[in-house]
């Protein structure tokens, strides 16, 4: 299973652990903040080479009903995919709020 | 369609949720190993990017087993924790390092040395981005000849760094250690299947992986694959393995593309002079005259 | 049970055989070597069942054992003096991860200059870096330290690392007869190593992370308070062992006619042995002498210290040791004790023995005079020179 952020962020005096382990995969905080500029997917366009989701090095491109999809909490907007797609089904816009 | 590649690995991610910069190379090549091995890795990574963007309590972004050693101990730490791990009677588990440059080729290099020569049962991968990224880009022993770092500033004086990158291939192949290997996230199904070769030896495995820092080597973070690739097309890396005592060349570029194109569009080399992009070439070209002798093909 | 001729390094030895070590990780250092010597040996004939790695430095050595504490196994490592400095980044690494390693530390000497002879500089100067730090009077103590170390360390009130010190060549290299105990007695006295901190594969864990300003001081915290939880599993564990191996040991101090002691000369290690018989010799001459042990550093016994001190006319702490610029070490220590319990005692410290220099029963017996008469507050015992050590 993959990393997902926690609804529990902050520890108290008692909850911090008494050593430095705690569980794996526990995220408090998402990447969104960090885009200036967001892929976007044309699903129409898109094969299902899956190579967007190879080569994104955060991992948030999935193939899902044979078509990549972007999980945009962690995307940080760095245009590898869009790159990497050979038949121009990704297109980096202007992040919107 | 199906990708051979893509079907041949987890699709589980192990590493998620990270701090890298956007376009991170270290990231990539972390994330792609991870899912060769799966869930019961256990990952090693000393103080380094890769340690300091994914493990900031109570932010933790690996999925399986991973700790942070000292350093220096990288290596050691590995050989303790596949110790450990056997001595308790866990069986089904790979013990993993990745370390950057400091970590492998200057601090952590006795470490990493003690564990070949011990040949203990671990895979040790360097990712490479040529520089001490992670402190602020300072020259480091993988820094290339030329590159403009923090602490070789590039001036009318001195043109960046003065020393060529260290072989740490070639050093670990000189342990006789059972299978090392050179990589490049801009071949990346070359080295997803080094790393699932390296899983199914026993003994020390050791690779190399470039992994281009976009925030160091001054390109756009959407290069890093393209630059990774280039560096391999150009000749100024090569991907090959040593293995049985013998080096293999897994690929052999019928022309090089032009050395000057590949420097100059990187921040850290753009103040590059005539002289300076002859020097590179000219000790690409006697390098390439050692692979070719000594490499099987 | 059996007895044998044993040096201090070799009853460590068996006592850490006893111990069901699962990896063992040392690098070699006169006057460690014959402890990791003598675990190889175990190793070979199949009386110890360890993982023994030969490590390529000592920094190595103990993050070998940080790796294989936290995949969950009892690991043990030695070392001495530059070897200890050498690693020391890792001393606090392990004890800030929690991890419940034990280290014998031959006490000997920092270069420079070089010197391979025993003083307690090494280990005093890395008091701060969170292990919990012993100290043995003899081989048979040595040998009991080893299997006690590991069942205070991972108490789950403590889960911190052991360092037992012996006296280099003073005492890792005599012979005493010793006491050893059945693998049997051992076993019941000594469970396997069970925690939670650790890989797993069934919830798998991050470890060794870092934790910025809002949590860092909570974790190190905890791992002061854990420190000071030794104290009590201490004494828990000392009763058990007499339960099981008939000897009685007597917690962070030992003291020697001491309930109505005029003059104390406060110690550590092998050299107490001389002051109990020179204050034997002083008693004989209507002296009220008396000597205490200090048997653990760390945590450091602030009470038992000060009750055993506050009623002196005066008290003198004699360590092979100094923090340069200033004084001993453990005299920071016995003064800092006094002070907070409130008692205003006249306290004196005196350093020797650095490098091996000897310390004769008629410097020790020197030591009650200038005490009872007034000196210097820091004095370097028969240093010679114009100031004679004042």
């Amino acid at each position: 299973m993959r990393p997902y952020v926690r609804e529990k962020t902050g520890f108290t005096f008692e909850e911090v652990p008494e050593n430095t382990c705690f569980e794996a995969g526990y995220l408090t905080t998402v990447n969104s903040g960090w885009r200036s500029i967001r892929p976007v997917i044309n699903a129409v366009e898109c094969v299902g080479c899956e190579q967007c989701y190879l080569y994104c090095p955060d991992g948030v491109i999935a193939i899902q009903g044979g078509k990549a999809v972007i999980d945009y909490d962690f995307c940080k907007g760095c245009g590898i995919c869009a790159k990497i797609c050979k038949i121009g089904a990704i297109e980096m816009e202007a992040e919107r709020k | 369609m199906a990708n051979k590649v893509a079907d041949s690995i987890s699709r589980e991610e192990y590493f998620y949720g990270h701090k890298a910069c956007a376009g991170c190379g270290g990231s990539l090549a972390v994330r792609a190993a991870l899912k060769v091995l799966g869930q019961n890795a256990v990952s090693v990574l000393p103080a380094g990017c890769m340690s300091a963007v994914g493990f900031n309590f109570p932010q933790l972004c690996f999925s399986n087993n991973s700790i942070i050693s000292t350093f220096a101990g990288t290596a050691s730490m590995l050989t303790g924790v596949e110790a450990g791990l056997r001595a308790r009677g866990c069986k089904d588990f790979t013990a993993v390092g990745f370390a950057g440059d400091g970590g492998t080729a200057d601090i952590g290099i006795q470490a990493l040395s003690g564990a070949i020569d011990r040949n203990d049962n671990i895979i040790y991968i360097c990712y490479d981005n040529e520089a001490y990224m992670n402190t602020g880009i300072q020259k480091s022993g993988l820094t290339p000849f030329g590159a403009k770092t923090t602490t070789t500033p590039a001036g009318a004086n001195i043109h960046g760094n003065i020393r060529p990158k260290k072989n740490m291939f070639e050093i670990a192949a000189a342990h006789d250690i059972p299978y090392a290997a050179t990589a490049s996230v801009g071949y990346l199904p070359d080295f997803i299947a080094k790393v699932q070769k390296a899983s199914q030896i026993q003994g020390t495995k050791y690779i190399h992986v470039i992994a281009p820092c976009p925030t160091g080597w001054g390109v756009a973070p959407d290069a890093t694959v393209d630059i990774a690739k280039e560096v391999v097309d150009c000749g100024l890396w090569y991907l090959a393995e040593y293995e049985n005592g013998s080096f293999k060349l897994n690929h052999k570029p019928k022309e090089f593309t032009d050395v000057a194109a590949y420097l100059k569009k990187q921040g850290r080399f753009r103040h590059l002079t005539d002289e300076d992009i002859q020097i590179i070439t000219a000790s690409r070209d006697k390098k390439w005259d050692y692979i070719n002798k000594n490499f099987e093909l | 049970m059996s007895r044998k001729f044993l040096s201090g390094n070799e009853a460590f030895a068996e006592g850490i055989r006893l111990a069901r070590p699962q990896v063992i990780s040392a690098y070699p250092i006169t006057p460690q070597t014959i402890v990791v010597e003598r675990l190889s040996e175990m190793v070979e004939d199949g009386s110890l069942s360890a993982e023994y790695v030969h490590v390529e430095s000592e920094h190595s050595a103990l993050s070998c054992a940080i790796g294989a504490s936290a995949a969950g196994a009892r690991a043990f490592t030695a070392t001495s003096s530059q070897g200890l400095l050498y690693m020391a980044e890792c001393l606090y690494y392990a004890a800030g991860g929690r991890f419940p390693i034990v280290m014998m530390n031959a006490d000997r000497s920092t270069a420079l200059p070089w010197n391979i002879y025993g003083d307690q500089r090494d280990s005093l100067s890395q008091l701060d870096s969170g292990w919990i730090q012993s100290y043995a009077e003899n081989a048979q103590e040595a040998l009991d330290l080893a299997l006690m170390s590991y069942r205070i360390a991972e108490d789950s009130r403590v889960q911190t690392p052991y360092m037992a010190n012996l006296d280099g060549f003073v005492l890792t290299h005599t012979y005493e007869t010793v006491d050893i105990p059945t693998r049997e007695q051992a076993d019941r006295f000594l469970p396997p190593y069970e925690t939670d901190n650790r890989i797993d594969f069934e919830n798998p864990k991050n470890m060794a992370f870092s934790a910025g300003p809002d949590t860092n001081y909570i974790f190190k915290y905890k791992a002061h308070k854990g420190l000071l939880a030794a104290a009590e599993v201490i004494t828990e564990t000392e009763k058990e062992f007499a339960d099981i191996f008939g000897r009685h040991y007597t917690g962070l101090t030992e003291n020697y006619l001491t309930d109505d002691a005029d003059y104390i000369i406060v110690t550590l290690g092998s050299i107490a042995g001389l002051c109990r018989e020179t204050a034997d010799k002083l008693r004989g001459q209507g002296i009220k002498a008396g000597v205490v042990r200090i048997r653990y550093m760390r945590p450091f016994p602030n009470e038992e210290i000060a009750a055993v001190l506050k009623n002196v006319k005066a008290y003198a702490v004699l360590e092979k040791d100094i923090s340069f610029g200033n004084e001993g070490t453990v005299f920071t220590n016995v003064n800092s004790a006094l002070k907070k319990a409130g008692a205003d005692v006249r306290g004196y410290n005196f350093i020797g023995g650095l490098g091996g220099r000897n310390i004769s029963a008629a410097d020790i017996e020197k030591i009650y005079t200038d005490i009872a008469n007034g000196t210097d507050a820091v004095n370097f015992i028969g240093i010679g020179g114009g100031n004679n050590g004042k």
